[in-house]
């Protein structure tokens, strides 16, 4: 007879199969665990991005979304910049420099690149610092501070004219439209002009005299006075050696006399060189004759 | 004795790499449970707890971090019979395990009870070449052991040197370092059936496990169950399992004898259903429910319902009183009792200064097994549990882990074995370049 009572169930097996096993294991590992939390979900992602890539046409109606969500921000009426005010500059300057920026108006704030325009703007040799910002009322504001000239230079070019650091601010027709300035001449003389400057200053007490400064070889000054006379500085400490002639001329009173040229080169012994017809008298004043030179 | 030499050191290797990575699983292949123990070592050991033991008696290092037991299937006499079963039961353990601590092991240390282990002991002696001992001095003197015939088919499972003497000094516990001119060692070696191991070993490998180091249980449940001075001064410990009872004898904290009788708590349970004609499951529970060795008049009166399924209503009405309960009982306990003493006394314990005897295992938690073992073993019998571990689940502290336990101490301290050494020199074969190498190394 069968037992009445209810039959034993079928007993599963506790035990894991070879494979749950070997699942379990793997999925333990944590290699395998990071690959599948972080791995996988990344390349799936990857895959349906470039799947939707992957057709020229989704390709440019999703560019052309892109494009036109920007156009629609950046063209928004808060954003246009509809006038630009040039300050600080003269007006031949500043209608050279909008002439150069060439803006488009109006135009939108977020397409303006300031720095570029800085840039241009200090691009002028007359322009020293440029200031671009956007004001209010979207206007773009250049401020420009000018370069101010300080020197004239006398080039086989013709005439330039030069701020305190050398920098070229434009050309000059003639030297009488700018008499007020010094006049420098010579090759490289921009270079020098700091200490053409210190010359400048120290040859104060005969200024009135002073026609100009030339630079000789890029290595030295000479001053160049009326008569034609020209004093010949040397190429270290020139200062000085202008503030000995200085002392020179107040006791001998020496740029008064009758010379061509006084040579400081050398500090320890200057050198004068009279003029033809005062040689010839100083020589008569000694006795000294001089068989007179023929030329052949 | 190469081959096995090579597989212990590369277990070895193993398992340094297990700690080194920080994970380790244990399995205790038993007759009647397999359970597996998830290890995390973390932290340095304290320095300077090489001679006592600390606090935590060494094993603050690890932690147990996942545990589980399962019914074991298909082993006899702590050997593997059916390999499938067992399979399947070792994956279950281990897969709950894993699931507990989070992790995944690939390193096991296993043990196990069956394979009738024997003790040997060995001596060797050499003269010391340079009046100061070195490290290859002692891998010499431990190759200069005399290796007895373990037979056909037998390994080699430990081989652990457990005495040193340096000229008429013995008792030394590390000899290097020290000068004289004889050194000469005392070796204890266990061999068990190598069928057995090779099953193991298989067994493990297809549950893609690497096997990182074995032992046997009852030097396992040596280690958990004693307590320091017990193992120091010297005790055996009889470890009652399902299917095999293992014995060792512990002498200054070295294993010096094991052994083992094939009977044990299944053998009880199947007297039960054999006598009482119920299933073994039933038995089984009765055993564990019901079981005693001492009748008193009160289990007169006490009946115990057997059930049973048959449909025959006197057959499932049946009912037995206590005491005839115990009446099975009894006699077989005492069978095994007499048989570990029997075994016990051939191996000269009576000899041995201490008599303490410590019964662990799951069979030893019939109560009044202690008042029937003092009658048999002798007088100073106590029943021990495994030490405490952290992290142990409260389910797994019992005496019946008590070689788990152990095993968790046998990796967390490993004893020195002979494979831990290197092979001297002279035991290459001539013209080799590992034996150029060697003698390179040991000479500069």
């Amino acid at each position: 007879m069968q037992s009445l009572s209810r039959a034993a169930p079928y007993r599963r097996d506790p035990a894991p199969s070879r494979w749950a096993y070997k699942m379990q294991r793997l999925w333990l590992t944590p290699a395998f665990r990071g690959f599948m939390r972080f791995g996988v979900p990344l390349l799936m992602v990857a895959l349906a991005v470039g799947i939707f890539l992957a057709s020229p046409a989704r390709r440019e109606s999703l560019w052309g979304m892109v494009a036109s969500a920007k156009e629609q921000v950046t063209e928004r009426p808060m954003f246009m910049v509809n006038l630009v005010s040039i300050d600080g500059a003269s007006p031949e300057l500043s209608d050279a420099v909008r002439a150069k920026l060439n803006l488009r108006l109006p135009q939108s704030a977020l397409k303006l690149d300031l720095d570029a325009i800085r840039v241009t703007a200090e691009n002028f040799d007359a322009v020293a610092r440029a200031v671009v910002r956007l004001g209010a009322a979207n206007v773009l504001q250049i401020t420009i501070t000018e370069r101010q000239p300080a020197w004239v230079w006398r080039t086989e070019g013709g005439l330039i004219l030069l701020d305190d650091t050398g920098h070229r601010i434009a050309g000059l027709a003639a030297r009488a439209d700018r008499a007020d300035l010094p006049l420098i001449a010579g090759e490289g003389a921009n270079q020098a002009i700091a200490e053409a400057q210190a010359v400048l200053q120290a040859a104060n007490p005969f200024a009135n005299r002073l026609r100009g400064l030339v630079r000789i070889s890029t290595r030295r000054w000479d001053l160049v006075l009326d008569r034609d006379q020209r004093i010949l500085l040397p190429a270290e400490n020139p200062v000085a050696a202008v503030e000995g002639l200085i002392a020179l001329n107040t006791a001998e009173n020496l740029l008064a006399r009758d010379l061509t040229s006084v040579d400081l080169r050398n500090p320890q012994r200057p050198v004068l060189r009279l003029a033809p017809a005062a040689l010839d008298a100083m020589r008569a004043a000694h006795g000294i004759t001089v068989p007179t030179e023929t030329k052949s | 004795m190469t081959d096995l030499y090579q597989s212990q050191r590369t277990m070895r290797h193993l398992r340094k790499t297990a700690l080194q990575r920080g994970m380790i699983a244990i399995l205790d292949v038993g007759t009647s449970k397999i359970a597996c123990l998830i290890l995390r070592f973390d932290g340095i050991e304290e320095p300077g707890e090489a001679d006592g033991m600390g606090s935590m008696a060494g094993q603050s290092n690890f932690r147990v971090i996942g545990a589980a037991t399962t019914r074991s299937r298909g082993v006899r006499f702590g050997e593997i019979s059916a390999m499938n079963e067992t399979e399947r039961a070792i994956r279950t353990a281990v897969q709950a395990a894993q699931k507990m601590a989070n992790v995944r092991v690939d390193h096991v240390i296993a043990c196990f009870s069956g394979g009738e282990p024997r003790s040997y002991g060995l001596a060797g002696e050499i003269e010391l070449q340079d009046a100061l001992v070195r490290e290859n001095d002692v891998a010499r003197v431990l190759a200069a052991c005399d290796a007895p015939d373990i037979g056909e088919g037998r390994e080699v499972l430990h081989a652990q040197p457990v005495n040193f003497a340096l000229d008429h000094r013995t008792g030394l516990a590390d000899p290097r370092a020290q000068s004289g001119n004889r050194l000469a060692c005392d070796m204890h070696l266990l061999t068990v059936d190598a069928a057995v191991v090779q099953n193991l070993l298989y067994c493990i490998k297809r549950c893609d496990l690497d096997l990182a180091g074995i032992a046997s249980s009852a030097y396992a449940s040596g280690i958990a169950s004693l307590v320091e001075d017990e193992r120091e001064l010297g005790a055996a410990c009889i470890d009652m399992g399902g299917g095999s009872t293992g014995m060792s004898i512990f002498m200054k904290k070295h294993m010096i004898f094991s052994d083992s009788v094939r009977l044990g708590g299944d053998h009880v349970t199947a007297d039960i259903a054999q006598c009482l004609h119920v299933p073994l499951a039933v038995a089984e529970r009765i055993k564990t429910k019901h079981g005693g060795v001492h009748a008193t008049g009160m289990d007169d009166r006490e009946m115990i319902e057997i059930g049973g399924d048959s449909g025959d209503w006197e057959k499932d009405r049946r009912q037995v009183s206590r005491t005839e309960l115990i009446g099975i009982i009894r006699p077989r306990v005492e069978e095994i009792l007499e048989q570990a003493a029997e075994r016990l006394d051939a191996a000269g314990f009576s000899h041995l200064p201490s008599q303490q005897i410590v019964l662990t295992g799951g069979a030893s938690q019939i109560p009044g097994l202690d008042g029937l073992a003092s009658r048999i073993l002798g007088q100073r019998v106590r029943m021990g549990r495994p030490l405490r571990v952290q992290g142990l689940p409260q389910a797994a502290t019992g005496p019946s882990f008590a070689s788990t336990v152990g095993l968790c101490l046998f990796a967390a301290h490993p004893q020195d074995e002979w494979w831990d050494f290197d092979i001297p020199a002279e035991r290459y074969p001539a013209r080799s370049i590992k034996r150029a190498l060697k003698w390179f190394k040991d000479n500069w």
